[in-house]
């Protein structure tokens, strides 16, 4: 490893590591600081780049923040970069959940923090809500699509099917389906 | 203890593998894995979903660190460290892998059809997903001591669907999380002192 990579490599670990702890609210509060740091600050990577990085990490396994750490550190200083921007992101909140885990059960049961985490339990409800609200409005609508929301809700929440089952066999339909559909849409979408 | 951990690791390489879009797409994950287990009742779910919102960091990483350190909580502080490290690692693991080899050949996967085709059946079985875990953590908190009619005209019930309703409506009007989950804090409080007052 040169100079200039381990450079690099000690920059995108400090930068993340800023990002991991001061970041509250995940991965969509945290890709406009990304932005911020890599393409105007330090002029890392391209505008264009950074906007295909990030539709790429929505759209492969894993937490949107972690995917794009990843991808940042292999596209700015190869495996290595990738490895220190992602370990970098994870620490802070790694310790720092490890430091409240332990009090937290004593916390939780402290009679008016019940009474409180029985209001923040609806409020989590609005939480998931809004984001399930969010996927809704960015996802394709099409007769397909509605029949996979509603075949997959039903088939999780009334069947007790498998998750990972439902998962690969939408996976497959969907690329069936891609092969024998071809909409005009999608070309004008990229 | 080596048992343990290597099962963690694989349990959250599994969870992490299948996350699609994010986060919150982790929960219908975790109720299956964790849950079932008996590693995490739902009231915890929602709760600890509360405490990552509050504190830095991603989701995935909040809450795969705390369900690790929870399980290895029998092998003392040691145990914690590691069971956390272990399954935030496992989570992280496959998407790191897949990141790297997507790096290579990124024009390729962007202009992949396959790709393509693959997440538009993805995308809104993951919405559908989501839905059926909500509905669940609905169950648990509108109905704790399971679903009846009469629950309905319970404190709890109606405390929590107005408390739902306002978040709703606070979270639309982009209100930070953070300031939501203080709003609901304080009305939940309230609520335990009033009934607490009435029925003393």
């Amino acid at each position: 490893m040169n100079d200039s990579k381990l450079k690099r490599c000690l920059s995108l670990f400090i930068q993340f590591f800023k990002i991991g702890a001061f970041t509250f609210g995940g991965g969509y509060a945290m890709i406009p600081i990304m932005q911020k740091e890599f393409v105007e600050s330090h002029h890392y990577i391209e505008k264009e780049d950074i906007l295909d990085i990030i539709a790429i990490s929505q759209s492969t396994p894993g937490a949107i923040s972690v995917n794009s750490a990843t991808f940042i550190g292999q596209h700015i200083a190869g495996f290595w970069g990738s490895v220190c921007a992602t370990i970098g992101l994870i620490i802070p909140p790694y310790i720092f959940i490890l430091l409240i885990s332990s009090v937290l059960g004593w916390f939780e049961s402290q009679k008016y923090v019940q009474y409180a985490f029985m209001g923040i339990k609806a409020g989590v409800l609005a939480l998931i809500t809004k984001a399930m609200i969010t996927m809704f409005k960015q996802c394709p609508k099409n007769v397909l699509a509605y029949i996979l929301m509603l075949g997959s809700l039903i088939a999780s929440a009334f069947l007790n099917v498998n998750l990972v089952f439902i998962l690969i066999t939408c996976a497959v339909i969907g690329l069936v389906s891609s092969i024998f559909y071809k909409k005009p849409e999608e070309e004008k979408h990229k | 203890m080596i048992t343990t951990l290597f099962g963690l690791y694989l349990i959250f390489a599994k969870i992490g593998l299948f996350t699609i879009g994010g986060g919150y797409a982790m929960i219908p994950l975790i109720q299956e894995e964790i849950t079932s287990r008996g590693w995490l009742t739902q009231g915890e779910l929602i709760d600890f979903i509360a405490v990552s919102e509050s504190t830095p960091g991603t989701f995935a990483v909040n809450i795969s660190t705390y369900i690790g350190s929870q399980v290895c909580s029998q092998y003392g502080v040691f145990g914690q460290i590691l069971g956390g490290a272990l399954a935030t690692l496992g989570v992280i693991t496959p998407s790191f892998l897949i990141i790297l080899l997507v790096a290579k050949f990124y024009r390729q996967f962007k202009e992949s059809r396959a790709v393509s085709g693959v997440m538009s059946g993805l995308r809104p079985t993951v919405i559908g997903l989501i839905a059926a875990a909500l509905i669940n953590l609905c169950g648990t908190v509108f109905f704790p001591t399971g679903f009846s009619f009469n629950g309905i005209l319970s404190v709890n019930f109606i405390s929590s669907a107005i408390i739902f309703a306002v978040c709703l409506v606070l979270i639309f009007k982009k209100l930070h999380p953070i300031f939501m989950i203080l709003i609901a804090a304080a009305a939940g409080l309230l609520t335990g002192v009033l009934q607490e007052t009435v029925l003393s």
